[in-house]
């Protein structure tokens, strides 16, 4: 990696925050910074002394130009809010919980988010949700507007908001994980780059709130999940399962760091998540997994988020622990609840084989077939429906 | 009896308005108003921001959900109002007919 | 800032209600009117009457085409509105989850600044 590259890495959240602060601004902030790195491009090497000082210097002497230059121009858009009272604290949370605010749409926080706080470029972003670039930078400066007209304000939620707002974030960066962990649709079911976005922003957030529990259940969570990356799928791209995955090649020292970042506490729902993730990273062979208590904490989960997906997952996990025959008991009514979703019919299909109940089986895999979205699980549907 | 206009439509050409047809429908608001002080019937209004600046708070059970964007995501929305004081419906109808804008009349209760 | 919070509700709610309910959801607004009154929050605001007995006019060429009823095809309708005065969104947000309604709208005013 190159001196800039590295200084984009390192300092673009830290240094938009301060300037979004400074300006009151985000879109000049943004523009002003990318102009200083684009500036350094050229100035650079030789490298300064402090460059996260000049790349600052750099972004302030832009905006003051540009500032001049429209004096004239109405100004366009009201200023933000900025609660000059507040105690100080990284203006990076500040960013992050801005960016990640309740009366923006997801599809939205998630954008702001990867552009704001992870500095990445709108093409970028635009190729990781797979829309057009136009449509992605739309959405930015739509963002950016209704922030300015709505007023919401430039801070860290202060008190009894503070809880509900992280649960915000860690959703907004949950969605970034999940869209490169299990892609919707498309050939390849895992892309690392979203992935490895989001694991980047919850490294960020768990540095920026240490003494959050839920913050580092969500790291611990994405890592243990993105250790298996390379067992996922086999060489020809078929998905292989979480019994069946060669575990020589989950990336042990992640799950280690995983492990190591995780400490107990009440129990969130991030928490748990990690706890049950932790079951499985640390069983030696799929025969060593604790099923019952990844039955127990999954029935915790349920009971916290009343989730379906939740309990569809329970009703695996006990049908392991206790038999098929418990585990379809769990599934009845699901699929009121889950009417698209092709795990629900898949579960049962599996279920169903194990019991040997092989004409329903079928059935059921054949349900799923008709709403499975990626070639990956499709072509493992089809195997499995074969193989009865 | 106090009557609420409430100015409606497509904010579309609004938004993509230049700065001379905005002035010159800010002229024709102007007039309008001054048409109510003089009938003594002007009670009060204001211009809204539009829509995709609306946030909503959905509230049942206990449970509370933000959204992004406005009530009901129609092509006509509230842009504005004025509250008059009128002796009938059809006389708040007669001002609301010389609202610079598609008009929702509604009696003010209480 | 000022916000407008739009109150939205089933149709036919009010109507429907009895003289008792009536009474307690007007209670209501007197103490949510009065909280806004001691934060220094309130601008304005009303209560509406029935869609059923609303009117629209819609401009077509020189023409207003006029229609009697609600003036649109949805489950909630205006019920009234407050006007606030607030430091930023998440205060407007508070008051609109303070207020006695289940659907409230939050829109900045737009304040004019000449």
């Amino acid at each position: 990696m190159n001196p800039l590259e590295r200084a984009y890495r390192d300092h673009w959240a830290r240094l938009l925050a301060i300037l979004t602060a400074e300006l009151r601004d985000l879109d000049a902030a943004e523009e002003s910074l990318q102009d200083a790195f684009a500036s350094a491009v050229s100035a650079w090497p030789p490298l300064p002394d402090n460059p996260p000082a000049w790349l600052l210097t750099a972004a302030r002497n832009r905006a003051a130009d540009r500032r001049r230059r429209n004096a004239v121009a109405a100004r366009k858009l009201p200023l933000l809010i900025v609660d000059e009272s507040e105690q100080p604290s990284d203006d990076r949370l500040s960013l992050i919980f801005t960016c990640c605010h309740p009366a923006l749409s997801m599809e939205v926080r998630v954008a702001l988010t990867l552009r704001c706080v992870g500095g990445l470029g709108t093409r970028q972003i635009a190729r990781l949700f797979m829309v057009s670039e136009t449509t992605m930078q739309a959405r930015i400066t739509r963002a950016k507007k209704k922030i300015s007209q709505a007023g919401i304000p430039y801070r860290v939620p202060a008190g009894p908001e503070l809880a509900a707002r992280r649960d915000g974030v860690l959703a907004v960066l949950y969605l970034i994980f999940t869209e490169g962990y299990a892609a919707a649709e498309g050939e390849r079911l895992i892309r690392d780059e979203p992935a490895a976005e989001a694991i980047a922003l919850a490294r960020m957030l768990a540095g920026l709130m240490p003494d959050d529990d839920e913050v580092a259940a969500l790291l611990a969570l994405m890592l243990l999940h993105h250790a298996r990356r390379d067992a996922r799928v086999d060489a020809e791209g078929r998905l292989v399962t979480l019994a069946e995955q060669d575990r020589s090649r989950w990336h042990r020292d992640e799950i280690r760091e995983a492990l190591a970042i995780m400490r107990p506490g009440p129990p969130g729902a991030y928490l748990l998540q990690a706890a049950i993730a932790a079951e499985h990273a640390t069983a030696a062979r799929a025969e060593d997994t604790d099923w019952p208590a990844i039955a127990q904490l999954y029935a915790l989960l349920e009971a916290l988020t009343g989730s379906a997906v939740v309990r569809l997952n329970r009703a695996v996990a006990v049908a392991e622990a206790r038999g098929p025959e418990r585990g379809l008991q769990l599934l009845e009514g699901l699929e009121e609840r889950l009417p698209r979703h092709h795990l629900l019919p898949a579960a049962r299909a599996e279920l169903l084989r194990r019991l040997g109940r092989l004409e329903e089986a079928a059935a059921e895999y054949t349900r799923a077939l008709a709403l499975v979205g990626t070639v990956p699980e499709r072509e493992f549907l089809q195997a499995r429906r074969a193989e009865l | 009896m106090k009557y609420l206009l409430l100015a409606v439509g497509d904010e579309r050409p609004w938004a993509e308005a230049g700065p001379q047809e905005r002035h010159a429908l800010y002229a024709e608001w102007g007039r309008f108003e001054a048409m109510l002080a003089e009938r003594r019937a002007h009670h009060g209004g204001f211009e809204l921001a539009p829509s995709p600046t609306a946030t909503t708070v959905r509230k049942h059970g206990g449970q509370v959900l933000i959204t992004d964007g406005p009530y009901a995501e129609t092509v006509e929305q509230i842009s504005g109002y004025v509250v008059v004081e009128a002796a009938s419906m059809e006389e708040a109808v007669e001002l609301a007919g010389q609202m610079p804008s598609d008009v929702h009349v509604r009696e003010i209760a209480g | 800032m000022k916000y407008a919070l739009l109150l939205y509700s089933a149709t036919g709610a009010w109507a429907e209600a009895s003289e008792q309910e009536q009474a307690a959801i007007m209670a209501e607004h007197e103490k949510f009117t009065a909280l806004l009154v001691e934060r220094g929050a309130l601008v304005g605001g009303e209560a509406l009457h029935g869609p059923e007995q609303g009117v629209t006019l819609r401009r077509s060429g020189g023409d207003a085409l006029r229609t009697d009823g609600p003036f649109a095809e949805t489950v909630e309708h205006l019920g009234g509105f407050y006007i606030v005065e607030a430091a930023d969104l998440d205060a407007a947000i508070e008051l609109a989850r303070a207020c006695p309604e289940e659907i409230v709208e939050v829109r900045p005013v737009v304040e004019s600044s000449g």
